[in-house]
């Protein structure tokens, strides 16, 4: 990849960066919104979440970001060799091993009725307020985890190509990874700070 | 050199094109077929407004009418027309590159568009969407039974064909402008589609998301917006808005840009006053993210963001008129032509003005709180949309359609034509503001008999604005095979694309890469 496609594809990517974060912004603006209207029922709804599975997909994506740092620092060198394989295709695992874990996460809660439509099933008098949050957790959640796919796609593809744009790659996943930074306080740790 | 018209002829190399000119050229094939949609749908139900009852069509599908219009006009037509056909056609001619800086997205971009609007077409033959093209919830989420789904599905994958050429343009234009062309040497077209990409760029995630959510709200189940619930419609107001004002200045700046090229061109001067037209589309870009409230000041938003909302949306006059006054500026003691694309660009300045005019009445609380959603505000943005918008593609059409083509096509027949548009748009839109005065309110297929001879009027203009559109469309086509050989610069314009390539272009777009030295005005 020469030097001025290597310059095009980076701009591009923040570029789509920026139009990624106004993406997400309205779904954490409407989570804000509700939250602010809705105090006691997003506190409750929090407490029903899966912490420990959380703080463990934290730690896993929060791996793989520095997994997919190693892999564009070795394509820097000008001669990636074996070492960059290595590093994308432990970033694609460790994606991936999010993913199952969410996945485990909406199992339990679908056994627990926590899924909004007409299955939801919660008593008290928060109901209502509770199925927001977590209409807003599936969408947010569920919006995250298309976004990982793609990005486990994108260094797979990475890992075989050797003219694929890592560094623009690189941002994509770093990008996905802070996502989550912002998701895990607003859905996790609601009740639990007080 | 070959042109880029003959190099390859099979329909294969056009619809695999990776050539931001014919790239270009299947946005103006697409653009085309849904104006004529999107302008059949208008002329239907104005013919339904000829008398005050029901004539021809139910209220039901009076309603499926409209929407169909807003839907195609404004997310098929208006939004990608400019950018799609001039952007594409024309930036990389101006900076002196050899294609756009991601040639296979570009082409993305246009299977995405043609891919979104074969849905929204689907959405209207199988039995059509009568939300109004706000798909306002919980109308849209929760009480219709038409195609919305459909319809919003198409309006998303077209979403991204938005974001796509914005992020093309911007790389582009950054990246790829000949050695010598500094920001402030470029056309004021380029300009303009920099701060329309950008728009494009941040802006049209927000009606993505939000529209997913109406479709999450009527598949899944999923409604934030439902107020059974505790959700808040309002909510998605904002966030509709919050797309939908921007994406009024992706429609109208565009336009800005064509007129500054043919009125440089035909006045034979520099632009007056350039970085202050250049800055004032950005200016107008940034501004255009924080007006959207003045949509909604009748909703139950608060009184004291209404009136933020009202003094934010009187500054949009601002660089809208520095814009103007600018380009009367260039036109004084200027060797004025009234040639084809001249009187486009003038039609759209009075136009613009009488739109915007007006536009400062209804950003006024206390007078848009009596003309809310009457025909006072149809008439308004019909005067910035397609007066303004319309006027200008057409006028871009004109200009550089000897550039697209090679040919010219019969100037005189141009001028008939402009001058039965000029016409034909007044007299269609111009009672609508006397009917909105007088309280008659939008998306109603009937309405008391004293208030006809204003919709006669403006029935009668429409079909007069019905022949002024395809008298080009006659003309222009028949140009291509019969029109006069047009020369490398036929107008005697400055600018890479006039000066320094053959009309139409070879692929590469030049025969050696330009080198510039001089601004993109240089007129004296």
């Amino acid at each position: 990849m020469n030097e001025r496609a290597r310059g095009n594809s980076i701009l591009g990517m923040w570029i789509f960066i920026a139009t990624e974060i106004v993406f997400f912004g309205v779904l954490l603006l409407s989570y804000a919104i509700y939250r602010w209207a809705y105090p006691y029922g997003f506190a409750e709804a929090s407490g029903h979440t899966q912490l420990l599975k959380g703080t463990l997909n934290t730690a896993v994506l929060l791996t793989s970001s520095l997994t997919m740092a190693l892999a564009v620092r070795e394509a820097s060198t000008g001669r990636p060799g074996k070492a960059q394989s290595v590093w994308l295709l432990a970033t694609a695992a460790l994606g991936a091993a999010f993913l199952v874990i969410k996945g485990f996460e909406y199992r339990a809660e679908f056994a627990e009725h926590l899924v909004p439509g007409p299955g939801f099933v919660y008593p008290g008098p928060l109901r209502g307020q509770v199925e927001i949050f977590f209409k807003l957790y599936f969408t947010l959640t569920g919006i995250h985890a298309i976004h990982l796919t793609i990005g486990c796609l994108l260094v797979l593809w990475c890992a075989r190509a050797a003219r694929a744009p890592i560094e623009g790659v690189g941002l994509y996943w770093h990008f996905v990874d802070l996502v989550w930074i912002f998701l895990y306080p607003l859905i996790y740790l609601v009740k639990r700070c007080g | 050199m070959k042109s880029y018209l003959t190099d390859g002829v099979t329909v294969r190399s056009w619809l695999l094109t990776r050539d931001h000119k014919r790239i270009a050229w299947l946005y103006l094939t697409a653009a085309t077929f849904f104006f004529f949609v999107g302008g059949t749908a208008a002329l239907l139900f104005r013919l339904e407004l000829l008398t005050p009852h029901a004539d021809f069509f139910g209220a039901d599908n009076y309603n499926k009418l409209f929407t169909i219009h807003g839907i195609i006009m404004v997310f098929f037509f208006l939004i990608p027309s400019i950018p799609g056909v001039f952007g594409n056609f024309l930036i990389p001619l101006m900076i002196g590159a050899e294609d756009v800086a991601y040639p296979r997205i570009n082409l993305l971009s246009w299977y995405l568009y043609i891919g979104g609007g074969l849905l929204a077409m689907a959405a209207i033959l199988l039995g059509g969407v009568d939300t109004g093209w706000t798909f306002y919830t919980p109308l849209s989420s929760i009480y219709l039974n038409t195609y919305v789904t459909l319809a919003i599905c198409g309006i998303f994958i077209n979403g991204f064909s938005s974001i796509l050429t914005g992020l093309n343009f911007v790389t582009t234009i950054h990246r790829l402008r000949a050695p010598g062309l500094y920001w402030h040497r470029l056309p004021l077209f380029i300009w303009s589609m920099y701060a329309t990409s950008v728009i494009m760029i941040l802006g049209t995630p927000v009606i993505a998301i939000t529209l997913l959510l109406v479709v999450a709200e009527r598949a899944l189940h999923l409604g934030i917006f439902d107020p059974r619930l505790g959700g808040d419609p309002l909510l998605f107001q904002h966030l509709f808005w919050a797309y939908s004002h921007p994406a009024v200045y992706i429609m109208i700046l565009p336009s800005m840009g064509v007129v500054n090229e043919i009125i440089a061109c035909f006045a034979r001067k520099r632009i007056f006053g350039y970085s202050f037209v250049a800055y004032s589309s950005l200016f107008i870009a940034i501004l255009g993210f924080l007006v959207w409230g003045h949509h909604m000041f009748v909703s139950g938003m608060s009184m004291y963001a209404g009136m933020v909302f009202s003094l934010l949306s009187y500054l949009v006059a601002v660089p809208s008129a520095i814009k103007v006054f600018n380009w009367t500026a260039t036109l004084y003691r200027g060797r004025i032509t009234l040639s084809t694309p001249m009187l486009y660009a003038l039609g759209f300045i009075g136009l613009f003005t009488m739109g915007g005019l007006t536009g400062i009445m209804l950003a006024a609380l206390p007078v848009d709180v009596h003309v809310h959603d009457t025909y006072f505000v149809i008439a308004h943005f019909h005067y910035i949309m397609v007066g303004g918008a319309v006027m200008g593609y057409l006028g871009a059409l004109h200009f550089w359609w000897p550039k697209m083509t090679g040919r010219m096509y019969p100037d005189n027949w141009g001028r008939l034509a402009a001058a039965i548009l000029f016409f034909g748009f007044n007299l269609t839109f111009f009672p609508q503001f006397i009917l909105g005065y007088l309280g008659m309110p939008r998306r109603y297929h009937a309405y008391p008999p004293e208030l006809q001879v204003w919709n006669v009027l403006s029935t009668a203009g429409a079909s007069i604005l019905g022949v002024g559109y395809l008298l080009p469309f006659a003309y222009l086509l028949w140009s291509l095979r019969w029109g006069a050989r047009a020369g490398p610069n036929p107008w005697g314009a400055t600018g890479l694309e006039w000066r320094k390539t053959s009309s139409p272009p070879p692929t590469a777009n030049f025969e050696e890469s330009p080198v510039v030295t001089e601004e993109a005005y240089a007129y004296e």
